[in-house]
């Protein structure tokens, strides 16, 4: 037998790979000009984009910004760059941003909307972001108050709060910072107290954020709020003495009495006794980007418990609720926004008692919840599609009732599931808003017209609307992203 | 039992609402505040500035009558209407009184239910050319593109006219004037129509306006003025006579400069009645005796309204025209204050 | 033994409709059928006292009113005179052909979209989803009033085709002219017409039919008929001798010849447009007010389309994929007969949904001036007549009208392509 083998038997040292397929060259190599077709597709579409942003660009930056009319626009363009084409004249922005934004909302009252707005983010991170814990939430609480009391008006009181937060702050804060989360969940399962749920925040939140946009006395969204408590109580301790069904029809009945009856007599009685409040705002003064997102945040909030009801019915037995929930969703999907708007703006009041007479802004309200409840009903819908069979069947093997079932086991999953489809159905209906003025409202479309109307800046027209849409990609943008970003992380449950 | 607690709750409800109604007048002085309907912008006639403030001819109607029933010209919420909702807006009562360049016709006085008060513009529908089109007349136009503004009576006054002069016309029809402003530069059509007044006020603030002509075919008349809901009479009489006391004013060369040394008395006893030192003028209407000289501070008399927001002094640059004193030959004249 | 006895029969009472499980559901449906009725009552009785207030007690009688405005862009015959009604079924057409062309090209750009995205070529694949994410997150009406300016900002008005130097000129072989006020391409005409049948005479509905649309539809009925003839005679053929005779010059003889004969016999030519006076003439004018929107509302609801069409080719196993690359398929093969096929299942349902959105987002045609319903009928009519109400409520019955039917037909053709399991 010879030594010769014809089989390798150790192994070659590794080679570089070719330098045609690595670095730069192999990148653009394997992604651009894989083949002659794409590489002539990828020379056309560098043409293209360098011919688009070679149109933009220049318009965008070669542009005036200090100037008061279009006018005085005209003359600087023609004294620097000797043609008034193809320069933006950014002085219109320079000069209504603030307008845009906030509408006719007083300008010495712009810190409510803003904290408004933060607060509503404070409020739905335990939502959203579940992974923040909650001291994150209370500190980020506490900071928004303590910042918004420092930026109020000095008085004792002023500086009782100031004191009040900065303590809290700091306290929650010292926490955050010299304990980890690691050490903070041992001492939780050794028994030590836990923060209270920040979501005692969210539940209130809608009461606080009218109260801050409106303005005027506490005690209406005081008492609003206090026909929930009834109704709880009532559900609470009613059981004792009637069927569940017969309580939760009292408690419902009780609620509806306090706010159609009671609260209106309760509420100005006690704002004269009790003046507690802030300068009132009329919301004729709500517009701009502002009026956008109040609309939206107001239309998703008050149709996602419409939504459930809608979507329960819809997969009730009960056939003639059933029916009423089909209807009503197939109805207000089938027609445009824009009929509702029309309904909001010329009939709403017709279908209402003789004189009854509410502002536009409430009515718009009103309608948009309506359009945005049959979407979301939709929506939640699928998320109850979702889940399995068997957590019905468990929760009827518990022996939980319908109610029960929903609340303790169908829901909570089913909304989670739901929250992408939540973000995007409020994606779409802070797009929508825009239809608003069509009917006449101020939001930024409608502030335009305004705008244009105004003898200086009569005739400017792309730079309004660049700016517009460049605000609202911005918004609409980051929520799709986090969608996205929700959606990846919920499906890792799955499969 | 459920069935008659809500019923019951609704019941209340509706009474609670109904009772909120009575007259203009009272509800006004009540709200402290005064509901105006305008538009969404029109240049010189109603726009707001970078602060939110409103000016222009129409709001200064708004403002005088603010200053008359209320004696406070800025206590004034001005709600702004398109051409669909302007009606809907004051036959509901969402608004007090719509100064909104709004033409008095037959049918909204009589079939919508409205009260004209009075004229504070005299317009008529307009066509606007540029100059290089060699058209001097409407009657040539046969073919053109025409951009009208909708919701307003152009779109029928236009049809009228083209079909009794039986020539053909493409309309392009537009929501806003800054729309029409634009598709007409842009040669997207070959005219543009709407009141005169808005041509003109839209012509001057081109970059080059002796480009464009007005034809001198007047389609329409065009009264715009102010308007209140049928049925409340006292209402209709303040807003009526403070129009007419703004004319009066300067017909009798009252001006917001020279009103508090008129308002000591003077030798015309027409001054005096209507600066409410002679006479209970203000008394009748349910007003205190100086409403009208509050009318007039707020923004001056009729002439001096015009000429503070759409004169010849300002870049619109209208001329007095048929909207002169009857004493200059024009057509403003106020009836008496006796 | 034992003895069976009947149970004791219940005697019904009135707390059994509370706490009986039989009997709940039915309470429960009746309280909530009594309190809708109630609340509609309400509703209704409410709007009849208003309206009686405001002296306009509903009535449609205005439909029939002269509308006395003008239309641009009528698909069936209309002028001032007309009634508010056809006024509103010119609208409604316009709707119509608006939500019919944006659906077309939205499918076209969106499902090219959507698998460019997955292409292979980064800068492709960048540019695409840059286009998906401007046009998703800035709301449409913004889309509607920028496609319409640059319109008429960008191209030539009729004015620079003019005079002895004109800045610009028509387009292919001087037979389409692209200007702001809109595209004039050629239109087929016939020398010798059969002519129109008119119907319905005198009403808002009347409508005329081309008899040379008929002839060439009954022709190309024909030409079908005779192409399936031909294809089974080939197929009984090749059943019975193994080999298949050539038909493909019959077939294209069959689909087209008759038809050119027809054209010829009808003297047909192209019309093209000209300039004359202020306008083009002649040729189909389609304006820029119809273009906006179209581009607009397709490129709005391409983005969303595209979506969809990565989602539903993503959802199908990477394993389809490389079968068919192991059968030998090329990759568009593969799109084509392996792919789409699968995903055009997990596509449909989405798709209807936005084919609605973008029929419904049509009624924004309002920012541009383009005449659909809610310009004709929700617009001028609502104006001049100050029939809100009236005018709203039809509006509302004839949007969901279209969508109850596009949904319907799309359901169905879903069903139709839908895996039938067993």
């Amino acid at each position: 037998m010879s030594d010769v083998s014809f089989v390798r038997t150790d192994m070659l040292p590794e080679q570089d790979p070719p330098g045609s397929e690595v670095g730069a060259i192999g990148w653009l190599r394997h992604n651009l000009f894989s083949s002659w077709i794409n590489g002539i597709v990828t020379l056309l579409s560098i043409y293209a984009i360098y011919f688009v942003l070679a149109g933009i660009l220049p318009w965008v930056f070669q542009s005036v910004w200090n100037s008061g009319s279009l006018t005085e626009c005209r003359e600087i363009m023609t004294a620097t760059w000797g043609q008034t084409h193809g320069h933006a004249c950014w002085g219109v922005i320079n000069e209504r941003w603030l307008q845009l934004l906030f509408g006719f909302y007083p300008k010495e009252l712009y810190g409510r909307p803003i904290l408004s707005l933060v607060l509503l983010l404070v409020a739905i991170t335990p939502i959203l972001f579940n992974m923040i814990s909650r001291r994150m939430n209370w500190f980020l609480l506490v900071l928004a108050f303590f910042v918004t009391a420092v930026l109020m008006d000095a008085s004792v009181f002023v500086w009782i709060l100031r004191a009040g937060f900065a303590g809290a702050t700091l306290v929650i804060g010292y926490q955050l910072v010299t304990l980890s989360g690691a050490d903070r969940a041992e001492q939780i399962a050794q028994g030590a107290k836990r923060l209270p749920n920040p979501l005692m925040f969210t539940a209130i939140y809608p009461f606080l954020m009218p109260w801050l946009m409106w303005g005027g006395t506490i005690w209406p969204a005081i008492c609003t709020a206090f026909g929930f408590v009834i109704g709880y109580l009532v559900l609470r301790f009613g059981k004792a003495y009637m069927s569940e069904l017969l309580t939760m029809i009292v408690a419902v009945a009780a609620a509806v009495i306090w706010w159609l009856v009671l609260s209106g007599y309760v509420s100005s009685g006690l704002s004269s006794v009790l003046p507690i409040g802030i300068e009132a705002v009329q919301s004729r003064q709500f517009g701009g980007f502002m009026l956008a997102i109040l609309l939206g945040v107001v239309a998703i909030g008050c149709s996602l418990p419409i939504g459930v009801v809608l979507a329960l019915g819809r997969q009730s037995d009960l056939v003639v609720v059933k029916f009423l929930c089909v209807g009503f969703i197939e109805f207000i999907r089938g027609v445009p926004l824009i009929t509702l708007l029309f309904v909001a703006s010329l009939l709403l009041n017709i279908f209402l008692p003789p004189g009854t007479n509410f502002d536009i802004i409430l009515r718009v309200m009103i309608m948009m919840t309506f359009f945005s409840a049959a979407y979301m009903a939709e929506v939640i819908r699928g998320g109850l599609a979702a889940l399995p069979r068997g957590q019905y069947e468990g929760a009827d093997s518990l022996g939980l009732d319908y109610w029960q079932a929903q609340r303790l086991i169908i829901m909570p999953q089913a909304l989670k599931v739901s929250i992408p489809g939540i973000v995007s159905t409020f994606i779409g209906i802070f797009k929508d808003t825009t239809l608003v003025s069509i009917i006449g409202l101020f939001d930024v479309i409608g502030l335009t017209q305004a705008i244009r109307a105004d003898t200086s800046w009569n005739g400017i027209y792309w730079e309004l609307f660049a700016f517009i849409a460049f605000l609202f990609f911005i918004v609409c943008f980051s929520m799709s992203r986090y969608s996205m970003y929700l959606e990846r992380k919920l499906q890792t449950g799955h499969s | 039992m459920k069935k008659t607690v809500l019923l019951g709750a609704l019941t209340v409800a509706g009474l609670a609402a109904g009772a909120a109604a009575a007259g203009t007048l009272d509800d006004v002085k009540a709200r402290g505040t005064l509901n105006c309907g305008v538009t969404t912008g029109l240049v010189g006639f109603a726009a707001p500035d970078a602060d939110g403030v409103w000016g222009g001819f129409d709001v200064s109607i708004c403002r005088a009558v603010a200053a008359a029933v209320l004696g406070d010209s800025t206590a004034v919420e001005f709600v702004p209407t398109t051409g669909k909702t302007r009606f809907t807006a004051l036959a509901s009562g969402e608004i007090d009184m719509l100064a909104r360049n709004t033409t008095w016709t037959f049918s909204r006085d009589v079939d919508l239910k409205f009260t004209f008060v009075g004229i504070n513009y005299y317009d008529g529908q307009g066509f606007m050319v540029p100059k290089d089109l060699g058209v001097s007349s409407a009657t040539e136009l046969d073919g053109a593109t025409v951009c009208i503004q909708t919701g307003t009576t152009t779109e029928l006054n236009l049809a009228d006219f083209f079909r009794s002069n039986n020539i053909s016309y493409e309309p392009v029809p537009i929501e806003t004037n800054a729309e029409g402003q634009q598709q007409y530069l842009a040669g997207a059509c070959d005219v543009y129509t709407t009141d005169a007044s808005g041509l003109a006020a839209t012509r001057a603030t081109f970059e080059a306006p002796g480009d464009h002509v007005l034809l001198p075919e007047i389609i329409s008349k065009e009264p715009l003025g102010p308007l209140v809901r049928h049925g409340d009479n006292e209402w209709g009489d303040v807003v009526r006579w403070t129009l007419n006391a703004l004319v009066t004013a300067e017909e009798l060369g009252v001006t917001s400069a020279n009103i508090g040394e008129m308002s000591a008395g003077t030798n015309n006893p027409e001054i005096n009645r209507l600066l409410g030192t002679e006479g209970t003028l203000g008394a009748m209407l349910g007003l205190d005796a100086e409403w009208a000289k509050n009318a007039i501070m707020s923004g001056g008399n009729y002439g001096e309204i015009f000429a503070k927001n759409i004169g010849e002094e300002t870049p619109i640059g209208l001329a007095r025209g048929l909207n002169a004193q009857w004493t200059n030959g024009g057509l403003i004249y106020s009836p008496p204050f006796r | 033994m034992t003895l069976l006895t009947d149970p004791p029969k219940e005697s019904f009472r009135l707390s059994m409709l509370l706490y009986d499980t039989r009997y709940r559901s039915a309470t429960i449906q009746a309280i909530a059928m009594i309190a809708f009725m109630l609340l509609a009552a309400w509703l209704i009785n409410n709007a009849i006292t208003n309206l009686n207030n405001l002296g306009k007690p509903m009535s449609f009688g205005f439909l029939t009113d002269t509308a006395g405005y003008d239309i641009n862009q009528r698909l069936l015959d209309y002028d001032s005179q007309d009634s508010h009604l056809r006024a509103a079924l010119i609208g409604l057409l316009n709707t119509l052909v608006v939500a019919v062309l944006g659906c077309i090209t939205a499918t076209i750009i969106g499902v090219f979209v959507g698998v460019m995205r997955l292409s292979n070529n980064w800068l492709i694949a960048r540019i695409m989803t840059v286009y998906v994410e401007t046009f998703r997150n800035v709301p449409v009406l913004l889309w509607i009033i920028l496609a319409m300016a640059i319109l008429i900002e960008t191209l030539p008005m009729p004015r620079a085709f003019k005079g002895d130097t004109p800045t610009a000129t028509m387009d292919l072989f001087n037979t389409v002219a692209v200007t702001n006020r809109g595209v004039y391409i050629p239109e087929p005409l016939f020398s010798r017409s059969l002519g129109d049948i008119h119907f319905l005479g005198d009403m808002a509905l009347r409508f005329d039919v081309s008899m040379d649309l008929i002839a060439f539809l009954i022709v190309l009925g024909l030409s079908i008929f005779g192409m399936r003839k031909v294809t089974a005679r080939a197929n009984v053929i090749q059943e019975e001798t193994g080999d298949r005779p050539k038909t493909w010059h019959v077939l294209l003889g069959l689909l087209f010849g008759p038809s050119i004969v027809l054209m010829i016999a009808l003297g047909f030519h192209l019309g093209y447009p000209e300039l004359k006076g202020f306008n083009f003439r002649g040729g189909i004018h389609m304006r820029n007010s119809l273009i906006a929107l179209w581009l607009a509302l397709s490129l709005y609801t391409a983005a969303f389309i595209a979506e969809i069409v990565r989602a539903g080719i993503l959802a199908i196993s990477a394993g389809q994929s490389e079968a068919a690359s192991a059968l030998g398929l090329r990759p568009n093969r593969t799109m084509r007969l392996v792919i789409l096929p699968q995903a055009l299942r997990v596509i449909i349902p989405p798709m209807i949904s936005n084919y609605l959105n973008l029929t419904k987002n049509s009624s924004l045609a309002i920012a541009v001036g383009y005449m659909d319903i809610t310009g004709t009928l929700g617009g001028i009519t609502m104006n001049q007549t100050g029939r809100e109400l009236e005018g709203v409520m039809l509006l509302m019955v004839v949007y969901l009208a279209i969508s109850l039917s596009i949904s319907g037909v799309m359901n169905w053709y879903n069903n139709s392509v839908k895996l039938v399991e067993r």
